[in-house]
């Protein structure tokens, strides 16, 4: 098993996130997490990427479970995992060439990483990975002069060319038009295939998981609603993990009492 | 539940009320009255100080002695900058939450013990920049006798203490992410911090190291006065002297510096942002 979580459980503060979430997934699996704003969805991703660490429950990666081991040897785990976000946390001033080879620095040594930023040492294989996502002509820009759906693409190149084992993207299409969205998807389904990488995505667009994973979990309120094929995925369990009693209209009840979990 | 009231006023506004409160006795204490600079007998006296200031002395002689003390002063600050950096930049990193791993994946807040072991750090920074650097020029007159290299030691110290502050607190505000999201990834501390933290806090770091620099010149010329050579001990010499005109050219040589080190950092700030 490549990830395995055990009833892992996140609180942020008073706020629950996960509640006792067992999963596992294969090597070379690739799944699609959907769910409702706020669901967990990325609190989930975030845990298996070792961003956060679980307040209850355990994480096992790779068969080690990566809160037991040093700090050393954790940082030699993460290397080998690679998470897109959502907004992909690049300085502006940085050029896209800098924030792309900067995904290899945790294979890369100091006076690498360092000299690095003296002159790219890898023009080519930073122009690859851009030019497959269509970007190729923006190696030298600064990432504060790219739209939304450009900056998510450069996130992807930077994981692209780290070559994780584990490749986590959390909405990594958000910001993307449809025909953009379903290349981007595509080529990371491809990516992973070739090279037997677990791939797991948090969606926001239900078509767009059944289309491209072929394994989907629904996550609602922090817990696993259904964790199944993507043929096996209904209508009604759509309507059920969708289903919103705020938005309904039911006025006369007065204010409803239901928890906000804010996104995170 | 949401309140209807911005749950930030009240606190925002007892903290100016405390900061009034704690500022009108400080205005009496020092005993401020500008009243005094326009008694007639004060008024009389400045006048004739003031009057001998134009036209400033600019016979060759004094031009050469005043373009001395000049680069004298600008090589005291350069120089004590210099030294000031060597000590504070590996400080500031050592001070700065900003490279803790723990923190990383927190969503900030480092350990306890990342806490106790960067204290040693604050508090050596805080005591080479408690001294004032006009008392560790005197020590130092009295080390290694009168001149410039007094003036050095004395700036080396106290700003390495202000720079390694400064420093570790710009790196703490810059937006932390990208440097967290690279140590998430497995990349070394240092790597993760030229990376994710210097690319947005360059142009901060640099406008304040400018800014210490004129600051530096300001010090140098002020040790001047107790024997650290340099445009200081040039102003003390005709202030005794009651020379006007030489005080005169020697302020418009410390404008035309201070003009110098604004412009410099304008300009690397406009390189930079």
């Amino acid at each position: 098993m490549t990830i395995e979580l055990h009833d892992a459980g996140l609180r942020h503060g008073k706020v629950r996130a996960l509640e006792a979430v067992s999963l596992h997934i294969a090597k070379g699996e690739r799944v699609a997490i959907i769910g409702p704003s706020g669901a967990g969805k990325s609190s989930l991703l975030h845990l298996m990427a070792t961003a956060i660490q679980p307040s209850a429950g355990r994480l096992e990666l790779f068969g080690e479970q990566p809160w037991a081991l040093s700090a050393r040897a954790r940082q030699r785990l993460r290397s080998r995992i690679g998470l897109v976000h959502q907004a992909p946390p690049l300085p502006p001033r940085q050029r896209v060439v800098t924030a792309v080879l900067a995904g290899r620095l945790g294979q890369w040594g100091t006076l690498q990483g360092l000299l690095n930023l003296v002159y790219p040492t890898d023009i080519p294989g930073a122009r690859d990975v851009l030019a497959e996502l269509g970007l190729a002509e923006k190696l030298f820009v600064q990432c504060g002069q790219l739209s939304g759906g450009q900056l998510q693409r450069v996130g992807i190149a930077r994981v692209l060319y780290q070559r994780p084992d584990v490749l986590l993207t959390d909405e990594p299409v958000s910001a993307m038009d449809p025909v953009l969205a379903d290349h981007s998807l595509a080529l990371l389904n491809r990516h992973a295939q070739a090279n037997g990488v677990t791939l797991v995505a948090s969606l926001h667009a239900v078509d767009l998981a059944l289309a491209h994973f072929p394994r989907v979990i629904g996550i609602r309120e922090g817990e696993v609603v259904f964790d199944s094929p993507a043929e096996q995925v209904t209508e009604q369990m759509l309507d059920a993990l969708y289903a919103n009693e705020q938005l309904a209209s039911r006025p006369e009840q007065g204010p409803t009492l239901a928890v906000q979990i804010p996104r995170c | 539940m949401a309140r209807a009231r911005d749950p930030a006023a009240l606190p925002r506004l007892l903290l100016t009320l405390l900061a009034v409160a704690l500022l009108w006795p400080g205005l009496q204490l020092s005993e401020l009255n500008p009243g005094v600079l326009l008694q007639a007998e004060n008024r009389k006296q400045i006048a004739t100080f003031a009057s001998a200031f134009w036209p400033p002395a600019h016979d060759a002689e004094f031009i050469k002695l005043l373009y001395e003390a000049t680069l004298q002063t600008l090589a005291v600050a350069t120089a004590g900058m210099a030294f000031a950096l060597v000590l504070a930049i590996p400080t500031s990193l050592l001070a700065s939450r900003a490279l803790s791993l723990r923190a990383a994946s927190r969503g900030g807040r480092a350990g306890v013990w990342s806490r106790l072991l960067r204290m040693p750090v604050r508090g050596l920074l805080i005591f080479l920049r408690s001294v004032p650097e006009i008392v560790w020029a005197l020590l130092f007159v009295r080390a290694v006798g009168l001149g410039p290299t007094a003036g050095v030691l004395a700036i080396a110290i106290t700003y390495s203490g202000m720079l390694g502050k400064v420093y570790a607190e710009i790196f703490e505000s810059v937006d932390q992410r990208p440097a967290h999201a690279l140590l998430q990834a497995g990349s070394g501390r240092l790597t993760a911090f030229f990376y994710g933290i210097l690319p947005s806090a360059v142009a901060e770091v640099v406008s304040y190291t400018v800014y210490r620099w004129e600051c530096a010149i300001r010090a140098s010329v002020v040790m001047g006065f107790v024997g650290a050579g340099g445009l200081g001990q040039q102003i003390d010499l005709s202030m005794r002297m009651f020379a006007g005109a030489e005080v005169a050219s020697i302020l418009l040589a410390f404008f035309g510096l201070v003009l110098l080190a604004d412009l410099l950092s304008r300009f690397l700030r406009g390189r930079l942002a």
